[in-house]
């Protein structure tokens, strides 16, 4: 399991990367959040894989009676998805602002913060 | 024990709630900020205190027995930044009662504005590496809502590459901690420390650690992370920039320190070498970008860069002193640098602009402010008596200890170019005529500048203190370098366990 996880980690980075370097905005934004989930599933696979073993207790007992899975990382990934899921909604409106004011999507038109020649200003 | 370890985040958040809902009234959303930002401070103190008296201290929340729950800890450094940052909240809260309008308090200036107090103190405070993350996000997010406040397109343009940047890092970041987990088994960032050091495969710690350099580097704009820097801090209003200047990549730099003294120290060789180089290049890009620049804020934004390369150096050098440099190098730079932009803010407000070649004037027309200016920027520049010579001096002295002639004289050749940007600034602001043959003068609308000169004053005459009277300064910053190189005081704090056992 853990290879085909590793695998599918690595397709999504590789991905990723293709779209963040893409000069519009708006790729570079599915390239972000593709490589985020490509590090929550990292997190994931970081925790060692335990399948069909859920963390509970038995009633009577105080402690799981065999290995069971590990739900921290489970619980960093759902705090990271949390966290993503905000930054990446801000991040749309923003790409929608830029649209909006900028005119463009081309990152490398957006020269208005930096202009080419200071004499722009 | 634990209350005063968590009044300095819980503050801030309380204070944002009313400045919040008080947003619409200007004068009142800024005073309770201000009242905020003036109970953070006196809280912060008091948590300086203890920590100065009885060493380290550390609180588990809720009770969860470390490295299970999340810990808050304050040795020596946590605390000199948790008042420095209180200390710039309070003076960029004075100022903001001049410069933030209606419509920016209306829009949450002074919520968000407490949120990212609380968000750099967070960071500061945490034990937890995981921890450490979510403080970033919270900080980031605070600052994403700062700088694109009033929707100027130049604060979106500038904001687009920040947010970019800011969050490829996160990931990173988010990556690191997720492997380092997996395999060490604890986030705890004192029990990682032997954790990481008992470790048996110590080429995957040298490669995890390196995912941690990355991710912080940008978040301090070292060479070469630092693009989103002079690209987006020149954009805000002038009481954001400040706060931005002062706080935000110094925790970056905070959590390099912290991570490359307590849990990735095994390997120097190849860890701290790379700091090292880093540290030289960020100090000479960044001077030689200021060269460059015309615009006040973007001279300016580039010797942030310039000056975090020196903070590196002291980590990258690890000896005693180093760390002494490099501690006593963040508190003076937060002080100055804020107060830089602040003085960006009056100039602009006198002159109506912030390209160097089209203002002028300030000297005849406001010689205070003039007076005002030479001070961090002489202090930056590194002239005694003062912060500034003060910093560079111990940094130069630690580099020609360890023979490390060319990173020293790296540093005492930019600390010339700084004075070039300084000047630079003084002979086209404040000395040479106004092109447009006006004299600077107060707006006519009747805003206040007292609370902007207050707020500088406050600043400048912390920079002169520092300067004047170093000595109880230094003792501080050998006392936190002592705790950095030896952590065993933080590991037993945090662990529960009696110090002399872990010796």
């Amino acid at each position: 399991m853990e290879p085909l996880l590793a695998i599918l980690v690595g397709a999504m980075v590789a991905a990723a990367i293709y779209l963040m370097l893409d000069r519009n905005l708006l790729r570079f934004l599915f390239g972000l959040i593709l490589i985020s989930n490509a590090a929550n599933m990292t997190i994931f696979a970081a925790g060692r894989l335990t399948p069909e073993r859920p963390p509970l207790v038995p009633v009577g007992a105080k402690a799981p009676l065999t290995d069971v899975a590990n739900a921290l990382p489970q619980a960093l990934v759902l705090t990271a998805i949390v966290i993503g899921f905000g930054l990446f909604a801000f991040a749309l409106v923003l790409a929608l602002r830029a649209y909006d004011n900028l005119g463009t999507l081309d990152t490398s038109e957006m020269r208005l913060a930096e202009p080419r020649s200071e004499n722009d200003t | 024990m634990s209350w005063l370890l968590i009044l300095p985040i819980l503050i801030p958040f309380c204070t944002a709630i009313p400045a919040f809902f008080a947003g619409g009234n200007a004068q009142l959303s800024a005073r309770i900020s201000l009242a905020g930002s003036a109970i953070g401070l006196v809280a912060a103190l008091v948590l300086f205190c203890q920590v100065h008296d009885q060493g380290v201290i550390a609180g588990q929340m809720s009770g969860w027995a470390a490295p299970f729950g999340i810990t808050l800890v304050a040795d020596m450094l946590s605390a000199i930044m948790v008042v420095i940052t209180a200390i710039t909240g309070l003076a960029v809260a004075i100022y903001a009662l001049g410069e933030i309008d209606d419509n920016q308090s209306e829009l949450g200036y002074h919520a968000l504005f407490q949120i990212l107090l609380a968000g750099v103190t967070g960071a500061f405070l945490t034990g937890d590496l995981f921890n450490l993350y979510v403080w970033f996000e919270v900080m980031l997010i605070a600052s994403f809502g700062l700088l694109i406040m009033g929707g100027r397109a130049e604060q979106i343009d500038g904001a687009v590459k920040y947010v970019a940047l800011n969050l490829v890092s996160t990931i990173l970041f988010v990556s690191g901690v997720g492997l380092l987990y997996g395999e060490t088994g604890t986030l705890n960032m004192a029990d990682l420390s032997r954790a990481v050091a008992e470790h048996p495969d110590q080429g995957m710690m040298v490669l995890i650690s390196l995912l941690f350099m990355i991710a912080f580097g940008v978040k301090s704009a070292v060479f070469p992370l630092f693009f989103w820097l002079p690209a987006s801090y020149h954009t805000p209003s002038f009481a954001v920039s400040a706060v931005f200047a002062g706080l935000l990549t110094k925790v970056g730099v905070y959590a390099l320190i912290r991570s490359f003294t307590l849990i990735f120290t095994s390997d120097p060789g190849i860890t701290h070498t790379i700091l090292l180089w880093v540290a030289g290049f960020t100090m000479v890009t960044g001077v030689l970008g200021a060269a460059a620049q015309s615009d006040f804020r973007k001279v300016l934004s580039f010797h942030i860069i310039s000056q975090i390369g020196y903070m590196v150096l002291g980590l990258a050098l690890m000896t005693p002193l180093a760390l002494v440099g490099s501690v006593f190098y963040l508190v003076h730079h937060i002080i100055v640098k804020a107060n830089l932009f602040l003085i960006a803010g009056i100039s602009e407000k006198l002159t109506g602009g912030s390209n160097l070649y089209k203002i002028g004037g300030l000297y005849g027309a406001a010689p205070l402010l003039a007076a005002l200016f030479l001070i961090p920027a002489f202090s930056l520049a590194g002239f005694p008596p003062l912060s500034g010579f003060w910093a560079k001096y111990i940094l130069v002295k630690a580099s020609l200890d360890t023979q490390a002639w060319l990173i020293a004289g790296t540093a005492l050749v930019v600390g010339l170019f700084t004075i070039f940007s300084m000047t630079k600034i003084w002979a086209e602001a404040f000395w040479k005529e106004h092109p447009d043959e006006i004299t600077p003068e107060p707006p006519m609308d009747g805003t206040a500048l007292w609370p902007r000169y207050a707020a500088v004053i406050f600043l400048a005459l912390l920079t002169v203190a520092i300067g004047l009277v170093p000595q109880p300064f230094l003792e501080l910053a050998e006392t936190a370098s002592a705790q950095l190189l030896d952590p065993s005081a933080y590991i037993a704090a945090v662990l529960g366990e009696p110090v002399e056992a872990a010796q």
